[in-house]
């Protein structure tokens, strides 16, 4: 390559496009926690010595080794903000994917204290930045397990007090598959603009408003931000999902340049 | 246990890693049958269905309009319509796929303009491009990976019209590199001197996205 990338020689954090050169090679890093989200999801927290932190969005690459050498690697969306608390720790949300290959194997099997090879942070194009991003209004929707990035997010707002307005479309199977449902409550009963709509396409409880269906394009409009505000658009979930709700906030007049998106193939897992 | 760690595999530097010799490296992980008769870009693992990875909403790109253009260095330019596309040679790669969040699809059917045909008759001694598509996406490639059979304008897979998901009606089809380089809804290549990154080389990409080398991000 003729041009010179100065970017891996300088400090990391000293400017945000630094943030963007991941890390060269794979380190050890140690499984110390998992709390179950829901019978098909667990978080695990990994303590990656000298992690150099991220932004809310980004990536971690997993390595997994078998006892013949044999290597699997994944990319997971980081569900921990940046300012999350102890230095090294990081957090991923994996949902076992039937058939998976490797996300069975984290959700049910990973011990606590056995050691997996991680790189990152990964990417900088779906990510929201407290320090960047402040003051212009955010839409997330989430489709699934989509939601993992765009909680982040959530938390990379709060745990920065920024007050952002910040609306969550949240589009899930059942009630028993939400991931953080009390988290979400509590952040939007801290009544400092985040609001979250949760639906359900599979199953909904006795006491729903709205029979189980997909996510309308209506409930985009009326849960979302009007286009005129002007504001940045998360759109993470499977790739069905992220197609019909990104059709419908481009009809509803959102401009395609603010529409950001990040699309988990049938390959998950 | 230390006689139970694995090796660790090809491409680390055991030295440079901080690792507690008594945890073992994913103790249980067995994965999938190991895949026969095809081989594997280091990473990667075979994939039957395609999956989409696009940054924004899919733009709609009629062929009513779609133009290419080649832009050399010196600002001349030269373009065809969806009519003149279709009129020129036509070739039907099969390729296999690699993208660089680690599926490998085998034996894809294309059909479209070799870059060799397009680019036959532009002057310009430029070592890089940088292609561009509607919707405002990027990618840079060197030119010696345009040319030799390596590089097509791909307008129809698996015997059917490209699908605007994945990138129709014509995107680039450079099987020999990371997908990514391959842009979706391909509208100009435009010849530079120098090296630029594209969309995700300047987000940490590599700016050229071997798999065989597992060249996924800047420095690797």
């Amino acid at each position: 390559m003729t041009e010179a990338r100065s970017a891996e020689a300088e400090p990391r954090g000293a400017r945000l496009g630094d943030r963007y050169a991941v890390p060269s090679g794979w380190q050890v890093a140690t499984l110390v926690g998992r709390r179950a989200e829901s019978a098909s999801a667990v978080t695990l927290v990994l303590d990656v010595p000298g992690w150099p932190g991220h932004l809310a969005g980004q990536h971690l690459d997993l390595r997994l080794t078998a006892p013949d050498g044999y290597t699997a690697e994944r990319s997971y969306s980081l569900a921990s903000g940046p300012a999350a608390p102890g230095t090294g720790r990081v957090e991923v949300t994996v949902q076992r994917v039937r058939d998976g290959e490797v996300s069975p194997y984290l959700v049910d099997q990973f011990p606590l204290g056995s050691a997996i090879e991680v790189r990152g942070p990964i990417g900088g194009w779906f990510v929201w930045d407290p320090v960047r991003d402040a003051g212009t209004p955010v839409l997330l929707v989430a489709g699934g397990s989509g939601l993992v990035p765009v909680m982040a997010m959530a938390r990379a707002r709060r745990e920065s007090g920024d007050r952002t307005p910040f609306r969550l479309i949240y589009s899930v199977r059942t009630p028993e598959d939400r991931l953080y449902p009390d988290e979400l409550e509590r952040l939007a009963a801290r009544g400092d603009g985040f609001e979250a709509s949760t639906i359900f396409t599979r199953a909904v409880s006795l006491t729903a408003l709205r029979g189980p269906r997909r996510l309308t394009d209506s409930e985009v409009a009326s849960w979302g931000w009007p286009a005129e505000l002007e504001p940045r658009v998360y759109i993470c979930g499977p790739t069905g999902f992220v197609e019909a709700v990104s059709r419908m906030v481009v009809a509803q007049g959102h401009d395609p340049a603010r529409v950001r998106t990040e699309r988990f193939g049938p390959a998950a897992g | 246990m230390t006689s139970a760690t694995p090796p660790v595999p090809g491409g680390s530097d055991p030295a440079g890693l901080d690792h507690d010799p008594g945890a073992a490296l994913t103790p249980g992980f067995r994965g999938r049958a190991r895949p026969e008769g095809v081989t594997l870009p280091p990473g990667q693992y075979a994939e039957e269905g395609f999956p989409v990875l696009s940054a924004g909403p899919t733009p709609n790109v009629s062929t009513a309009t779609w133009s290419f253009a080649v832009t050399n260095e010196v600002g001349a330019t030269k373009s065809w319509t969806w009519a003149e596309l279709m009129a020129l040679p036509q070739d039907t790669p099969t390729v296999d796929i690699h993208c660089v969040t680690r599926w490998s699809k085998f034996g894809t059917r294309w059909r479209g303009v070799s870059l060799d045909v397009l680019l036959a008759e532009v002057e310009s001694t430029a070592e890089f491009a940088m292609v561009g598509s509607y919707g405002g996406y990027t990618t840079n490639l060197p030119v010696a990976d345009l040319l030799g059979g390596k590089a097509w304008i791909a307008h129809t897979f698996d015997g059917a019209p490209l699908h605007p998901e994945h990138g129709g009606p014509a995107r680039l089809l450079v099987p020999h590199l990371y997908f990514w380089k391959s842009a979706k809804w391909v509208r100009s290549l435009t010849l530079m001197p120098t090296d630029r990154p594209g969309f995700w080389e300047k987000l940490g990409y590599h700016d050229l996205g071997d798999p065989w080398r597992e060249q996924r991000y800047q420095g690797d």
